[in-house]
């Protein structure tokens, strides 16, 4: 299978990448990993012009803490790199745990966060993680940086608030008191295969008191999305059994899931309730976030 | 990088890759996959095309010691990496001891996953020369195979390590 033809461009830096964004319009793409971006392309579900390349931006592959922010993770980290980092596994473990069952080897060797992100596939295993640790994004343009919660970032399948002339340039983990985290995720095979439902959880938890709760669903709405009813009913209450599967039987009233080849509404809706359930029970007794 | 345009208006760029320890320079266009360019531009075949969409793994490669599957990796961006294919594996004629145990595992029955399959295992063992037999499956788990079931595949890997 060949590429149609297109203008490359490997700007060495920031600068350079967003000015040739902008003067290049709406026919030029950002090349990341590629993973996603040159599949479409075979399939010719894309075809642009111009595809500016971020791979000269080391500075773009850094995790690193930041002190006053939290957790930075450039936009071109891949998930191996998030899944292997010394900084994630001791602070999010759970990230790490979502990077590493995704995909397989090879496409986690390319394919990198920012991708994952800026292609909104509604099943996409990371943004649902990061939502319930509150990620912030750092968006910028030849106007200058912007900074958005990951949650707003999504308004449909493939669609994003990002800007033509904007790059994703980091992921921001804010310093928070989450007592533990995990994302679970239902695929038809153990690799390589999409969610058919995806759950993460964080919880902030004082003794079998839940003082805080989120709760981001994957691949059961057009975008990745919070389940509030149900973080609401955990805050400030005591955890039961009953109570948890109160809490999953009302995300699973919350979502909004279509049927199609990987599961029908039904499924994963029935399949929301058991697994946010079985998410909350992980995380209250991960010991880790 | 040096852009070089001709005569109709078309870009093509100066790459250089290291390909199994020999520097190949050449002059391509953009949409040059890394498949394409090893199979085509350098002769090197043993580098298979199967589903050329980055889910079947025939196609896998190192970069820079990682397995990728040179089916979504454009040539231009593996410019200035090390890369090693199923040709590089073996030294001064001598099979490497994973080829050597898929072979004598029956390891291989078409062949056509094989050399991805190697390039995994081998930058597995690499990495770490004693992996289990889950640590094995999971470093496989982007090579597909259609005919052996994969017990002799993850058995010959195991062997592999277990003579380091």
């Amino acid at each position: 299978m060949n590429l149609p033809d297109f203008d490359y461009y490997i700007p060495a830096s920031l600068q350079d990448a967003c000015a040739l964004l902008a003067e290049k319009g709406p026919g030029a793409k950002v090349l990341a990993g590629g993973t996603d971006l040159l599949n479409k392309m075979k399939h010719e579900l894309m075809a642009p012009e111009v595809l500016i390349s971020l791979k000269k931006l080391d500075q773009l592959t850094s995790i690193d803490y930041v002190s006053g922010k939290g957790v930075v993770i450039g936009s071109m980290a891949t998930h191996n790199a998030i899944s292997n980092s010394s900084l994630l596994q001791e602070k999010y473990l759970s990230v790490c745990e979502a990077a590493q069952h995704m995909a397989n080897n090879q496409v986690r060797n390319v394919g990198t966060i920012g991708g994952n992100i800026v292609n909104a596939v509604p099943s996409a295993d990371l943004p649902p993680i990061f939502i319930a640790l509150g990620a912030l994004l750092t968006l910028v343009s030849t106007n200058g940086e912007r900074v958005m919660p990951l949650e707003e970032f999504f308004t449909g399948p493939g669609k994003t608030h990002l800007a033509p002339d904007e790059l994703l340039t980091g992921i921001v983990i804010p310093d928070n008191s989450f007592t533990g985290s995990t994302y679970i995720k239902f695929g038809l095979r153990r690799s390589g295969a999409l969610a058919v439902v995806g759950v993460a959880v964080a919880v902030e938890m004082d003794g079998n008191i839940c003082k805080d709760a989120r709760i981001a669903l994957g691949a059961v709405a057009p975008v990745p999305m919070r389940a509030k009813k149900a973080e609401a009913m955990m805050i400030g209450n005591a955890i039961t059994d009953e109570l948890l599967e109160q809490v999953g039987v009302c995300a699973s009233t919350e979502c909004n899931p279509i049927s199609d080849i990987r599961g029908s509404e039904e499924y994963r809706r029935d399949m929301v309730r058991v697994f946010t359930k079985r998410a909350l029970r992980k995380a209250i007794n991960n010991g880790h976030v | 990088m040096q852009v070089v345009v001709d005569n109709n208006g078309i870009k093509r760029y100066l790459v250089t890759l290291n390909i199994n320890g020999d520097s190949y320079t050449r002059v391509i266009k953009a949409n040059t996959l890394l498949v394409k360019f090893l199979r085509e531009e350098i002769d090197l075949t043993g580098t298979k095309k199967g589903c050329e969409l980055g889910d079947c793994g025939s196609c896998t490669v190192l970069m820079d010691g990682k397995p990728v599957n040179s089916c979504i990796v454009l040539a231009v961006e593996a410019d200035g990496h090390e890369i090693t294919t199923i040709e590089g594996v073996a030294q001064n004629n001598k099979l490497d001891r994973i080829q050597e145990s898929f072979i004598e595992n029956a390891a291989i029955q078409c062949g056509y996953c094989t050399p991805g399959m190697v390039l995994s295992a081998k930058a597995l063992l690499t990495q770490n020369p004693h992996p289990t037999e889950q640590e094995v499956r999971t470093a496989i788990a982007g090579n597909l195979c259609r005919c052996t079931g994969y017990v002799n595949i993850v058995k010959a890997v195991l062997v592999a390590a277990d003579e380091q």
